[in-house]
């Protein structure tokens, strides 16, 4: 029990600060909170332009999808920078429980997506015409942290993905923008077709985002609560699967010895 | 003539070559298909009457410049991870002349990005693809492409200088979107904004497009798209002669 702990927290840290080694502040800021910024205004300025919802509607959304980033990014820079510096092999070649050890490599990473999402919340309060209570934000912060593990979770399946695919990155992009467009971040959902609709209830992101646009309408916690509890239902299927996934490309990766194939 | 077939030639083997790289075939088509998708779905749901061939002409300069940026911006550091900058600047050809192709070729990749929204946009979204001025358009289409190149020669060559450029490339995506009034009227934005995307040749290739395409006298601004060409041009000669002068002298070249 204390190895497993000491692999999730203390390889977790190792691992996120080896990720701030790839990804430098100077890289850090412009991408992870510069960029958010300029989205935002973009999706509320077309929301204006094409006079659909308001801007509330496009603040909570961006920056909501904006906890995804960390988390699908970051798991597929993990496994993907352990195989660009070849050291993927000796990581599996630990006898190292996987599960704190891809879990604790997670964790950060949703703290990174919590702050990234609250820092667009400000962006769009300063901004834009968006406003927020005091009293909204505790709920708030748990449907952004709820979202920010099952996009983590999601992210857990990238980076499984990536045991297997050459171009985890490849994977990654798409799973961003595809989160875009599926989970009404910017479109209202009932204005999609009903199978992307269908989709959109399968993915991360869509419930947190109905249950953050509640509470910045005035709902309380416990009335999105139904919401909230199924984006984390959503999450742990998401984690569960991406656990199944790196036993199973583990045995496979090993079989084809293709861990350290760039 | 010798610097033409080295632009030919280089231009040719970059564009071969990034047709063939998974992000970039991400970047050109795809993300703009999604873009473009989320675009559709917006003026779909919102109130304003207008033609989603705007829509579509919009997104597809999304991906050009999209393209352009990571592709140019990124030009420098793929050379240096490849441990080829070096040999790129030791080379007898002046820096320019290997490094513009490879900004043109970027650019023109952008071009899968207009072909793959429109053919998206006619197929699921009936957005109609009648061009009221075919010439207009066909003419507006290279130049703002050159434009597009040349503007990313000046990123090539500012971006020499930083380790992390790609984070600049990351940060400048959805600004320049907006500004250059790629998806929205830019009269909505604030008027500083205005003097500003004056500056950005997109700005002008969407309005020659748009006006081509839709609308409108397309030429004045195919000129002010190839005025700029010319104005990025000497910029980027400039830039790039400072900058690699400075990377030799701090002796950065190969820094990964």
């Amino acid at each position: 029990m204390r190895e497993n702990l000491r692999v999730f927290f203390i390889g977790g840290y190792l691992s996120y600060r080896a990720l701030f080694n790839w990804m430098h502040w100077s890289y850090y800021i412009p991408t992870m909170l510069g960029a958010p910024i300029f989205q935002i205004l973009f999706f509320a300025y077309i929301g204006r332009y094409a006079q659909v919802e308001s801007d509330e509607f496009f603040v909570v959304g961006n920056a909501v999808q904006l906890s995804a980033m960390a988390g699908i990014y970051g798991m597929a820079m993990t496994v993907g920078g352990e195989r660009w510096t070849q050291t993927l092999s000796p990581l599996l070649a630990t006898p190292a429980n996987r599960l704190p050890l891809f879990l604790g490599r997670a964790l950060p990473l949703i703290a990174n997506g919590i702050i990234t999402s609250a820092f667009a919340f400000f962006v769009g309060w300063l901004l834009l015409d968006f406003e927020l209570t005091w009293s909204e934000i505790p709920a708030l912060a748990v449907v952004v942290a709820v979202s920010a593990f099952s996009c983590t979770s999601l992210g857990l399946v990238v980076g499984a993905l990536g045991l297997r695919m050459r171009d985890v990155f490849f994977l990654a992009n798409f799973v961003v923008y595809a989160l875009l467009l599926f989970c009404g971040v910017n479109i209202p959902l009932d204005t999609l077709p009903g199978w992307m609709q269908e989709v959109a209830n399968r993915l991360p992101l869509t419930h947190g985002i109905e249950a953050a646009r509640g509470i910045a309408g005035g709902s309380s916690l416990s009335d999105v609560s139904g919401l909230v509890w199924t984006e984390l239902g959503i999450g742990a299927a998401y984690a569960t699967a991406a656990f199944v996934l790196f036993k199973l490309f583990e045995l496979e990766g090993r079989r084809r010895a293709s861990f350290e194939t760039i | 003539m010798k610097t033409l077939r080295l632009i030919w030639v280089g231009w040719k083997f970059h564009v071969k070559s990034l047709t063939l790289s998974g992000f970039f075939i991400l970047t050109s088509v795809l993300q703009p298909i999604i873009f473009a998708s989320v675009a559709y779905f917006m003026f779909r749901a919102g109130a304003r009457e207008g033609t989603l061939l705007y829509v579509a002409l919009g997104a597809g300069m999304m991906g050009i410049w999209s393209s352009t940026l990571f592709g140019s911006g990124g030009a420098i550091q793929w050379q240096r991870w490849q441990g080829t900058l070096e040999y790129c600047i030791a080379v007898p050809p002046p820096f320019l002349l290997v490094i513009l192709p490879l900004t043109l070729a970027t650019a023109t990749i952008g071009l899968y990005s207009l072909t793959a929204t429109l053919v998206w946009g006619r197929l699921f979204f009936s957005v109609p693809l009648e061009v009221a001025h075919p010439v207009a358009f066909i003419v507006a289409l290279p130049v703002t492409v050159v434009g597009l190149g040349l503007l990313g020669l000046i990123l090539a060559s500012t971006f020499i200088m930083y380790r992390n450029a790609n984070a600049l490339s990351n940060l400048l995506e959805y600004p320049v979107w907006l500004v250059t009034g790629l998806l929205v009227s830019l009269s909505l934005l604030p008027f500083w904004v205005g003097p500003i995307s004056w500056l950005l040749a997109p700005t002008w290739g969407i309005n020659a497009l748009r006006d081509a395409a839709i609308a409108g006298n397309a030429w004045p601004e195919i000129a002010m798209c190839l005025l700029l060409s010319a104005v990025y041009l000497v910029i980027g000669y400039f830039a790039l002669q400072h900058f690699e002068r400075l990377a030799r002298e701090r002796a950065t070249l190969t820094l990964t």
